[in-house]
This record gives C-alpha cells, structure tokens and sequence, in this order.
C-alpha cells in the first residue's frame, strides 16, 4: 500500500499552549476539562514522577508541556484514556509532576517483554516538531537488561531511568536535558 | 503474530516536518537536540493511544464563540472552521480529539504570561475542543484571531493562526500545529512558518476561504483539512477489513 497524503507538518505549540491544553494553568475556567497530570490508572503501585526540563544552556524550561502513556500495572492499555496524563513546567519552579501508577511489561514487536516504562512527549516554545522519549525505571535492572530500545541505545541510556527517590517512597525522579552534554535520547518511532 | 512484526507506522518524513533546530526562530537554538534521533520501530506502546469519547465535550467547548460569554458576543470577524481529518492512506479519522487555542481578535491571549498591550475580550477565552465525526469531519466557530508581535532575533510579527492539537486513534499519530489564513502577508515573513521549509509543505498549513460553508449574515468559513500519519494494513488487517 502506497502513501497517498503527506502528514500535515508540525507547528511550534507556543508558549500559551496551556489555553489550549491546560485551560486552568491558564486561568480559564473550564467544567469537566478531564485532562490532568494523574493518569485515572488505579490497580499496582502508586507513584509520582517529578523532574525539570533543561536547555541547551542549562536553563530550566518554564513554559514546556508534557505528556505521557502507558500501559497499566498488568502491561495493558486500558481502555479510555486511562494511561494518559498531561502536566506542564511549573511557571515557578520549572518542576512538573505526574501521579500515576507503575506499568507492567509492555509486548516487543516480537511477542518478547519491554521493561516496564511510558512514553513521553513534550512540548514547548522552541520545540518545532514535539520530542519523543521513554521513562524507564532505575530500580528495574532486570528488564532493562533486557530491553530492546534500550539496548538499541549506544549512548546516553541512562538518560532514560528514572530515579528512585531516597527520601520517599514509589516517588521518582526524571530530569530531561534538551540539548548538550546530558542530553535525553529522543526517538524517531 | 505475523503481522506485528512490521513496522506499524514508518518513520515520519523529518524533512517535510520543520528540522529542530532553524536559528531563524531564535528560540529553537537551545531548545533543539544535537544527537540524531534513534528510529525504532513502532510496538504497542505506540501503536495504542488514548481514546477520548463524547464524554469529555462540553457543551459549548467547539462553538468559541458562546464558551466564555460573560455579558456578549466576542468582538470580531466570526468564522466557522470545518475540514476532514484523514491519514496518510487517504483514510477518514474518526473520533479524533482537537484541541484548539487562538489569540483574540485584537492578538492577545487569555493567559497569565501573555502581556501584550491590545486588551483581553471579556467575552472571549481563545479556548476549544471538538471532535472528528465517522468520516473524519471536524468543525468549530471561533473569531478571527490577530496578528501580534513577538520577540525573535529582534521584533517580529506573528501572521494570524490558530493552534490545533490532535490525537489519532495511535499515540504515534500524536501533531500539534498551527494553520494561517489564505492572503495574509504576514504568513511569509514569519519565522515560525518558515521553520517549515518545503513550500508545498507551509501551503498546507494555510486555510482556505470557503464561501460554500459560509452562514448567511452571520459568520465567514474557512477550510483546514488535517492529515495525520498512516498505520501500514497488514494481510491481516485487510481481511478483517
């Protein structure tokens, strides 16, 4: 089957893409917008996500938007729009945070198992097509051994662990480096 | 299974989409990454996606128009925006969720960081959502944004659009882009527009008049048909239709 339409391109989401996608961060009152940075996934472990979005100069990113996706704590999309969550770059601070619970194993193209992890987008001010990556757990040595994208990677793997959290428990921490020495991997999936 | 072992989705055409890093847009130098991108093929966690009914719509989120009302209409030129959404296969899209987000008729966005002089319309948020019906269709009503000025590599001008964000039925259909408005002359001299740079690329992002969908001494229309990347049918697919 041949391709017969070339992909609307993409667009820079701005810095007032809250209005859009957050409405409240915003400051617009909206009844049952239904999106948040909590996930709706119940059944497993709770956790938390924080972290920071860097650029190329070190600087916090305070107007990016983030979302994730992920399967639920048995390795299933649910249905709906259980697994998705969206939060922003505090104005502030810079931190953003998700609430969610930690996914199970997701199939391989080959019926094999991926370590546990959830894809992640983000969007922002700068960023003329969105970023494409995966939030894998630290504390998931095992699987991530045996993990085909991460094993694809050849530099920069660690950039894609979360970090347990000493000093909280099921809390993780997940900083994002856009450009530079530190710098995330991104995909082309 | 057989067929999950293709790739379901091939990769996008990056030099159709805007590169990451195009210096003419100042704020693309540091926010770009260096490293090339790792192709990898796409599995479940791509090819799934969140699925947003019905439920999720307010009553008045796809007429902009009504949804932020305090005492009148919004000041402006009022419009209604239709188009189709389809994939790259020429398939229509159904229940795809638009996210919408636009300045106000004089430029200015309701939002806390935004401090342009031209004043806020009490009767207007720049806030939307809608989504495609069983052939693909799509459709709000809004004001005309402004143009407004913006800081780049000294002070430019940003040529009237709207933001549209978009899921597909695939995570991997995931695009957030703006359209602009056939005849603005502004659309040329914006950075933003020319990250893009294939010019049968940028005219894609320019939404047509469309008289034929215009109401009567009431609103003008415009035409902004949507394409959102294709998952590759399978055998298997196809004899399951």
């Amino acid at each position: 089957m041949k391709k017969q339409l070339k992909e609307t391109p993409s667009q820079t989401a701005g810095p007032y893409v809250h209005i859009g996608l957050l409405p409240d961060v915003a400051g617009i009152d909206v009844k049952h917008h239904g999106i948040t940075g909590h996930t709706g996934l119940k059944d497993g472990t709770p956790i938390t996500i924080t972290g920071v979005v860097r650029d190329g100069s070190g600087e916090i990113v305070k107007d990016a938007l983030l979302e994730i996706w992920q399967a639920a704590d048995d390795g299933q999309f649910a249905d709906g729009h259980n697994g998705f969550a969206r939060c922003h770059t505090d104005f502030e601070t810079g931190e953003f945070r998700f609430e969610t619970v930690k996914p199970g194993p997701v199939a391989w193209t080959d019926g094999s198992s991926q370590a546990p992890h959830m894809t992640l987008m983000i969007f922002a001010r700068g960023i003329n097509i969105h970023l494409h990556t995966r939030i894998y757990f630290a504390d998931e040595a095992a699987a991530n051994a045996a993990d085909p994208v991460l094993n694809a990677i050849t530099a920069g793997r660690e950039t894609l662990l979360a970090k347990p959290d000493t000093n909280s428990n099921n809390s993780y921490r997940f900083d994002v480096s856009l450009q530079g020495e530190a710098e995330t991997v991104f995909f082309d999936i | 299974m057989a067929s999950n072992t293709k790739p379901a989705f091939a990769p996008r055409d990056r030099t159709w989409h805007p590169k990451g890093l195009t210096p003419a847009y100042n704020s693309s130098v540091l926010r770009s990454p260096k490293r090339a991108l790792l192709q990898m093929p796409t599995s479940l966690s791509e090819t799934s996606g969140p699925v947003f009914g019905h439920d999720m719509l307010g009553e008045n989120d796809a007429d902009m128009l009504a949804n932020a009302v305090v005492d009148g209409d919004p000041v402006g030129e009022r419009i209604v925006v239709s188009g189709r959404v389809l994939d790259e296969y020429a398939r229509p899209q159904a229940g795809v969720l638009i996210e919408v987000w636009q300045a106000n008729a004089g430029g200015r966005y309701r939002h806390i960081r935004d401090g342009y002089l031209a004043p806020l319309d009490p009767n207007f948020s720049g806030y939307g959502r809608c989504l495609s019906d069983s052939h693909g269709n799509y459709s709000f009503r809004t004001i005309r944004p402004g143009p407004y000025p913006f800081p780049n590599n000294g002070p430019a001008w940003r040529p009237a659009h709207i933001h549209l964000s978009l899921f597909g039925a695939s995570f991997a259909q995931r695009l957030i882009t703006q359209f602009y408005f056939e005849g603005d002359p502004l659309i040329r001299h914006c950075a933003i527009v020319n990250a893009v740079s294939d010019p049968a690329a940028v005219d894609r992002l320019v939404a047509r008049l469309d008289l034929d969908n215009a109401v009567p001494f009431d609103a003008l229309a415009y035409k902004f048909d949507i394409v959102l990347r294709g998952r590759e049918e399978t055998p298997l697919d196809a004899e399951h239709g």
